[in-house]
């Protein structure tokens, strides 16, 4: 039997009164009821169970459905405990959320590998992730109350029925609300696991699919809402690191009395590529930082020049030597063989930031033995749960508990845990008391972790007739999967198809960033697509829609687009359309409208269509949500955002010269149309942001007969671009 | 060290900290009042948009001993004691936010936006709250937040 991971004597629900918990198993385990009055007899049953918790229930009624995924904005506070509501049949009304304890033996998804349990908040895989957990779970849950209920008005189960937080037995006009059985809730003595036939058919969800007001939202109107840079400690302390402005680069502190000596301060600590400071204030701590004398050393990074690295990657496209073959179908070379024309265009993409609004921080404490620790962290999860913290403190990873708070943004960034791993580093030298680590918006940006800089390389030919017959795509980049992601064409009914990866390494922190490689690939090949339509004299979209033939779902969010941005009516003079499909789990197609200052070169994006096909909706609202979130960051990356490096360093420090989109470039608006579908959920989070910088690009071309393949999309280069 | 006095959201609160110190960091952390956000330091995000005497103004680049003479500081603690502010129900009725962690920032711009010009055109909206970032991109769900709120309050005041 499993051992119990620690932190459930911490739970908050524990601490309440009245009320039975109600811990439904996945897996066939049974489920527990212990009264909430008796936390000692809840510790004994966890000790010989490993179960899974997933639901509270109160006398009066009340539900608190715990959430098992990080909440970044993207909705999961509210969409995997509908999930939970709609099986149980709960009243909406009626539910609170709260975050799960942070471990995933019990509260993992299967989803990222079979057999598997992470708790991993990424890639746009939650829903689809907990999809059938959360309602098999909800399912058990009404199937205790029903058969609580069955047994003491001694009826068959299956005369019952439920409806919003009420067991019904119409034959004797009797009904009970889910909170009075609590009284004399039982466990059945099996369970059925609720296989998907077993469960609602969707077009019975009660809540599911309708308009429902998010569960954070209104803590996120008065400043009650929780991030971790808002937790405050007794005895807590502040910590900040310098770290170099070349990566990786190796620090020699040159005035480490002066730094002592300055007020506040209580500690240095060296890191490998940092000198941590831990003072009393945080204003201490940021006064000492600004007075240190670092001599830093070279690194892997040093003499990275980031816009003059083209020509080498364009050597490196252009050499005989081959790298990763990631797709390969039918036979491209044949295919430019005895094509009638060959088209071959090299697409660039400048390093971009991740930006999210909170800087990085996390607050951790650490027992005065060094044996246990708690952290205070917005997190995107990870492989290890624990977040990096056991191995600092070579501890069992039960001894550390992870408190989740909101992520002000995370976009990939908050998947990684070197801020972590930093503040438990700060947190050992200062035990017992708590730290708390933050990342100044300089340090956040300066020392990043970027999406890729890269240079794609599509040849693409046509037959005879102008069907697209062969489509070769190699990218130049480094961090594999950061730059391959989005290079599958397998929706385009293209016979031979070839991609490869050919790696290049400058010793610049990389990391995923919302769409991760999906937004230079999905760039370079729905250009690559309407250049020849353009070349040929078609309609973009009527090009794609036979391209999409074998494709039924995606043709259908095309011809959505097409329909809702009037795409066969001419724009007004000075505007046009570019249209771009992309699959991102979810598959949508995207028409943007822009128009151009001929002068200055900024483009103006005015209207924004989105079609998709997500299967089934969860929470419609919040899909359309983001939509308007992936297109405006889509639009901010495109058309503002870069990061450019001069010998290993980065030149951007802060927002005044790392631009974001801010409201006076945004669209006058953004409509999305959702597909019903019954097909199993798929992520929306980043199927818009792809769409945007190709649409822009495809929309420039109506607009100019001119080309745009280097993004951001600045206006020099739009200039350039014209004078092409 | 020195000590202040600072009148927050009609209360007063003593605190001690060094000339100098930025009025955020002794707001979110001498004081506990952490719905003001740190978000760049320089104010370019409009993250730590508090009100002084009923103008937004950026807490990040004030420091602590010009703000103790009496004048009313106001953080998105104080804006409604209910947390019903119109703008506040507005903003949950068009579910503006995402992430939520600029949204401290960008009610207080809108409600001194509001005080300013009860009716604004979607203009003067973009203008006046330019300067505060939404990294999640709920602009124009803000913006039609703010538009419920004012079409609410002339609805209102007949």
């Amino acid at each position: 039997m499993k051992e119990l991971k620690s932190g459930f004597s911490r739970r908050d629900f524990l601490k309440s009164t009245g009320g039975v918990a109600l811990f439904v198993g996945v897996s066939g385990i049974l489920p527990q009821l212990v009264s909430c009055s008796s936390p000692e007899k809840i510790k004994e049953v966890l000790a010989k169970h490993p179960i899974t918790a997933w639901v509270k229930l109160t006398e009066n009624g009340d539900i608190t459905i715990f959430n098992p995924a990080s909440e970044m904005g993207q909705g999961s506070m509210t969409s995997l405990p509908l999930l939970f509501a709609e099986e149980m049949d709960a009243d909406w009304s009626k539910v609170s959320v709260e975050f799960s304890p942070q471990e995933s033996e019990i509260y993992g998804s299967p989803g990222w590998s079979p057999g598997s349990k992470l708790m991993f908040t990424v890639g746009s895989r939650t829903t689809n992730s907990y999809y059938m957990t959360m309602r098999q779970a909800g399912a058990q849950a009404r199937y205790v109350l029903l058969a609580s209920v069955s047994k003491k008005w001694n009826v068959p189960i299956s005369e019952l029925s439920t409806s919003k937080s009420i067991v019904i037995h119409e034959n004797s006009n009797r009904q009970i609300e889910y909170g009075e059985i609590v009284s004399f809730l039982q466990m059945p003595e099996n369970l059925p696991d609720f296989a998907e036939d077993k469960l609602k058919n969707p077009k019975d969800f009660e809540w599911v699919g309708k308009k429902i007001n998010r569960t954070d939202i209104p803590d996120k109107v008065n400043g009650k809402a929780k991030f971790s840079i808002d937790i405050r400690l007794p005895d807590m302390v502040y910590g900040v690191i310098e770290r170099g402005n070349v990566h990786g680069s190796k620090p020699t502190l040159l005035n480490e009395t002066q730094v002592l000596a300055s007020r506040g301060v209580l500690k240095l600590i060296s890191l490998e590529y940092g000198i941590g400071i831990v003072a009393s204030s945080i204003e201490d701590a940021l006064a000492a930082k600004k007075i240190l004398s670092i001599d830093w050393s070279d690194s892997k990074a040093s003499g990275h020049n980031s816009q003059e690295i083209y020509s080498e990657y364009e050597k490196i496209a252009s050499s005989s030597k081959q790298g990763q073959v990631l797709e390969e179908k039918g036979n491209v070379k044949q295919a430019k063989k005895i094509a009638s024309k060959t088209y071959q265009a090299d697409f660039k993409n400048d390093y971009i930031y991740h930006a999210q609004m909170e800087p990085l921080n996390a607050v951790v404490k650490i027992s005065e033995d060094l044996s246990a620790a708690d952290v205070w962290v917005g997190s995107q999860q990870g492989f290890d749960t624990k977040l990096g913290v056991p191995a600092i403190l070579g501890i069992d990873p039960k001894k550390v508990t992870v408190h989740l708070q909101y992520l002000g943004g995370g976009f990939g960034r908050r998947s990684m845990n070197d801020f972590v791993e930093e503040c438990a580093t700060l947190a050992k030298e200062m035990a017992p008391l708590p730290v708390k680590l933050i990342w100044t918006r300089e340090d956040d940006l300066t020392y990043g972790a970027y999406r890729p800089l890269s240079l794609q390389r599509i040849e693409a030919n046509t037959d005879q007739d102008g069907n697209v017959s062969g489509f070769s795509h190699l990218v130049v980049g480094d961090g594999g999967n950061l730059v391959a992601s989005g290079t599958n064409n397998s929706h385009y009914n293209i016979p031979n198809q070839f991609v490869e990866w050919r790696e290049a390494s400058n010793g610049i922190r990389l990391k995923h960033w919302r769409s991760v490689g999906h937004g230079p690939n999905k760039f370079a090949i729905e250009c690559m697509l309407d250049e020849i339509a353009h070349d040929q004299g078609k309609d973009p979209i009527q090009f794609r829609k036979s391209l999409l033939s074998n494709s039924p779902r995606a043709l259908a969010t095309l011809e959505k687009v097409e329909q809702i941005s009037n795409w066969n009516t001419p724009s007004e003079s000075g505007r046009a359309k570019g249209v771009a499909f992309v699959e991102h789990g979810s598959l949508g197609s995207g028409v943007c409208e822009i128009s151009l200052n001929r002068e200055s070169g900024k483009i103006s994006v005015h209207n924004f269509w989105v079609a998709l096909d997500a299967g089934v909706i969860v929470h419609p609202d919040n899909v359309k949500a983001q939509m308007e979130g992936g297109i405006m960051m889509g639009i901010s990356s495109a058309l503002k955002e870069q990061i450019t490096i001069v010998d290993g360093k980065v030149q951007q420090s802060n927002f005044h010269d790392y631009q974001l989109l801010r409201m006076e470039d945004i669209p006058d608006q953004i409509e999305t149309e959702l597909i019903a579908s019954d097909m199993h959920p798929e992520g929306v989070g980043e199927t818009a942001t792809p769409m945007v910088a190709c649409a822009i690009a495809n929309a420039f071309l109506a607009l100019t007969g001119k080309k745009l393949r280097h993004l951001p999309f600045t206006p020099e280069r739009v200039l350039e671009a014209l004078k092409s | 060290m020195p000590n202040y006095k600072l009148e927050i959201n009609e209360k007063t609160y003593e605190v001690v900290a060094e000339e100098g110190t930025s009025l955020l960091w002794v707001i979110r952390e001498h004081l506990g009042l952490t719905g003001t956000k740190y978000g760049c330091g320089i104010a370019q995000c409009g993250a730590c948009t508090i009100h002084v005497d009923n103008v937004p103004m950026r807490a990040c680049v004030l420091q602590v001993e010009n703000f103790s003479d009496g004048q009313k500081i106001k953080t998105i603690e104080g804006l409604a004691e209910n947390s019903d502010h119109p703008l506040q129900k507005a903003w949950i009725e068009a579910q503006a936010p995402q992430c939520g962690y600029c949204q401290s920032g960008q009610i207080m711009q809108a409600a001194a936006l509001l005080n300013e010009n009860p009716n604004p055109s979607r203009d003067e909206i973009k203008s006046k709250m330019n300067g505060i970032l939404c990294r999640c991109g709920t602009y124009l769900r803000i913006i039609k937040a703010i538009e419920i709120a004012a079409s609410n309050e002339i609805k209102a005041k007949g």
